[in-house]
């Protein structure tokens, strides 16, 4: 395989495109048969044979006409060569303006010191330094110190706009080779933060983050699935998979179990101690809408607001500060909410609805009211609690968890994306 | 082996020029893909929104190229024995009904059941054969002597179980079937799968094809796309029609309409004798455009004024 394909596939993968060795053996036998003289037909080929999605063929675009897109090396003006005469030969290039020789000479000296392992911005100004170096800067300098004065004013004009173009190429490579990783690295450590520690300029980034979660949950049990029922037979699909043995039942069908897509009511303490997190389960749980039959949320401080169609209607990013404005930012008081979910929503639960409750189960002294909680987990499937304080202090001060916990199949600590994904998929899986 | 339409399909230029003849404008990205996967022996996933021309694509390259097409499409529940092959049951119990006597006969001088029984196997697997076997699509595609389009169209709506089934048949052009061995294509066919994005096709899937995202194209390739489909269009109208389309496109609708769209459209004012756009006019014909009732309410308060970005930045067409 040719140099710059390697190259460009190792940019490639750095720009977050998923890119197998299979795949790049299909890219170099198809690179094989359109070769590299045109330029739209490559990308066109490679685009096809590297880019596997509406979204990496927007990555898969820009990294190619970053790739091919050497810095300008191509002078502004014409310039004509100056007499004069020089010793080393990078003073020789400046002064015959040899542009495309310089330009072979940089990239020489770029590929000897793997620039392309730059990893992080501050790295720029060094590497640079030192291609200059391996390019001959040392003597150039002499050079300069020596020379009569029109040569050298040339020469150094000639060093400098040098200089520039040079750091402009390791920035290329710095944009082309290390965003990935950085990418990588800022995405990791996001999903293991506190949810409520988050900056609010990383939502963007957290929000990218939960789609992408949920997407993959969402693919994953998107679809109907199936559990076979040993022992229970399915007479029909017997008798027409056994029709070549005129009936006889040499191989027998089982009755399938459907695995149902969980029904899901939620109800979020949206109070000030919570509300971060509430906002990042309602993102979650709207971007999974394929592998749910059908989704419910509420929202609370003091008393209980549906809030579907808030979120139905409009782009989650703009409908969850809506939630928030209307039931946020309270006191919360767990004993009303659960009291209107009692007078007003009970009909929603039933056998394979499952509850999930976002909070901290701290009611401020009010009372409880668990009697409700045990009414909903008698109808529900389950009731599921995650709470993001961590275990050791539930029950402390004004916390009601030990009361509520017993009538919870599951109640857990989820201050994470990473706790919350590992959450939503085991819900998903055992189709709640 | 190579198939006899390989000369045909020599340079990138060619094939969009065949494609033409077939009455399909194919953009470069396209026609790319079509001659890499003849000459990288690959299937092409094409994906993209309904109507821009997926399934037509296939039809255009299997007549071009004068083959037939062979289509198979997915739903769930879509399994082996309707994709790739079944026994003919019927046949083998007729069969065995009829050589009953026979075999009496044939079995008749053996002295004993070993020896009997080792004459019956003999015969090998007399109702397992290929006189026995139905082919479904994807084996015709495989035996096709000269060669087929095999469209696979909307491969996401089949079950992921059926998505790995297809895999030996994409990677090697060849299937397996038990009671035979393997069956390989002499000649592999051209293969096409849809895709409407309605769930993530796999990983092992995707690896092994080209992708081929088709959007919504631009004014000057659809306009092409008119005058071939609709030659008795005028071009005065038929500027203005597609400059119209491709302002409502700029709308925030739930399905922008598509080619398969503004052509039915196209077709549509033709059948009216219309010569020049006006609100009255788009607004009875909106609903061949828009599929939705809400759609249709969204852009009815806006047509004039798309009617009037779309009169002062009508391209002209060559």
């Amino acid at each position: 395989m040719q140099g710059p394909l390697l190259d460009f596939l190792r940019a490639a993968r750095s720009a977050g495109l998923r890119i197998s060795p299979a795949e790049s053996i299909d890219a170099a036998r198809a690179v094989e048969q359109v070769g590299y003289a045109d330029r739209t037909t490559l990308r066109d080929t490679l685009s096809l044979v590297l880019a596997k999605s509406a979204e990496e063929k927007r990555l898969f675009a820009d990294c190619f006409d970053l790739f091919f897109s050497r810095p300008a090396f191509t002078p502004e003006q014409p310039e004509e060569a100056t007499p004069g005469t020089a010793e080393s030969p990078l003073a020789r290039m400046l002064l015959a303006g040899d542009q495309s020789a310089l330009a072979a000479a940089a990239e020489g000296a770029a590929a000897e010191l793997e620039v392309a392992n730059i990893t992080i911005f501050t790295q720029v100004n060094l590497y640079t330094r030192r291609i200059l170096e391996r390019m001959g800067l040392a003597a150039l300098d002499r050079e300069i110190a020596a020379a009569p004065p029109p040569t050298a004013d040339r020469l150094r004009e000639g060093r400098d706009r040098l200089r520039e173009q040079v750091k402009e190429l390791v920035q290329q490579n710095l944009a082309l080779y290390a965003r990935g990783q950085a990418e990588e690295y800022r995405n990791r450590s996001l999903a293991r933060t506190r949810l409520a520690a988050i900056d609010r300029r990383d939502h963007d980034r957290m929000r990218k983050l939960v789609r992408a979660m949920a997407r993959r949950l969402a693919t994953q049990y998107g679809r109907r699935r199936k559990r076979q029922r040993r022992g229970l037979l399915d007479a029909r699909r017997t008798i027409r998979r056994n029709m070549g043995w005129d009936g006889l039942p040499f191989l027998p069908v089982w009755k399938e179990e459907v695995i149902d897509k969980p029904r899901l009511v939620v109800l979020c303490d949206v109070s000030g101690s919570v509300a971060a997190m509430a906002q990042f389960l309602l993102l979650f749980l709207y971007s999974l809408n394929e592998a749910l039959s059908g989704l419910h949320a509420f929202a609370f401080s003091g008393t209980l607001v549906p809030v579907s169609d808030l979120l139905e209607r409009q782009p989650i990013e703009r409908a969850i500060p809506a939630v928030l404005d209307r039931a946020g930012f309270g006191s919360s008081n767990y004993g009303q909410a659960l009291a209107d979910f009692a007078e007003g929503h009970m009909a929603l639960l039933d056998s394979r609805t499952t509850v999930i409750i976002l909070g901290d189960g701290r009611g401020n002294r009010t009372d409880p009211r668990a009697e409700i909680l045990a009414a909903m987990a008698n109808r529900a499937k389950q009731i599921v609690w995650l709470n993001p304080e961590p275990r050791p202090i539930w029950g402390t001060g004004d916390s009601d968890m030990p009361r509520y916990a017993p009538h919870c199949r599951v109640a857990a600590v989820c201050n994470t994306l990473d706790a919350l994904d590992r959450i939503i998929a085991g819900l998903l899986r055992d189709g709640a | 082996m190579t198939p006899p339409w390989h000369d045909r399909l020599h340079s990138i230029e060619a094939t969009e020029a065949g494609l033409a003849t077939a009455g399909y404008i194919a953009s470069r990205p396209i026609a790319t893909a079509a001659w890499l996967a003849h000459h990288l022996r690959k299937p092409i996933l094409v994906e993209g929104p309904a109507g821009v021309g997926k399934t037509e694509l296939a039809k255009a390259l299997a007549r071009w190229l004068g083959i037939g097409l062979i289509r198979m499409q997915c739903y769930e529940g879509l399994d082996e024995s309707k994709a790739l092959y079944e026994w003919k049951y019927g046949k083998q119990l007729l069969y065995t009904q009829i050589l009953k006597d026979r075999l009496g006969a044939a079995l008749g001088e053996e002295p004993g059941l070993d020896a009997a029984l080792a004459r019956l196997h003999g015969f090998g697997d007399l109702f397992f054969s290929e006189q026995f076997l139905e082919p479904r699509p994807l084996l015709r595609a495989l035996r096709e002597p000269g060669g087929a389009v095999l469209l696979i169209d909307e491969v996401d709506k089949a079950d992921q179980e059926f998505e790995a089934f297809l895999l030996e048949l994409l990677s090697d052009y060849q299937v397996s079937i038990p009671e035979i061995g393997t069956i390989r294509a002499d000649v592999p066919p051209l293969v096409l799968l849809t895709s409407n994005s309605q769930r993530d096709l796999g990983d092992a899937l995707k690896r092994r094809c080209l992708h081929l995202h088709i959007g919504l194209p631009d004014a000057r390739l659809e306009a092409r796309i008119l005058a071939a489909r609709l030659p008795g269009l005028e071009d005065e109208l038929r500027r203005q029609l597609v400059a119209f389309v491709q302002q409502l496109r700029t709308l925030d609708l739930r399905k922008l309409p598509s080619v398969s769209e503004t052509i039915d459209w196209a077709r549509t004012l033709l059948l009216l004798h219309v010569r020049e756009l006006d609100v009255a006019l788009v607004r009875d014909t909106l609903n061949v455009l828009l599929k939705f009732e809400a759609d249709i309410e969204a852009a009815e308060p806006r047509l004039a004024e798309l009617l009037a970005a779309a009169r002062r930045d009508a391209v002209p067409i060559r």
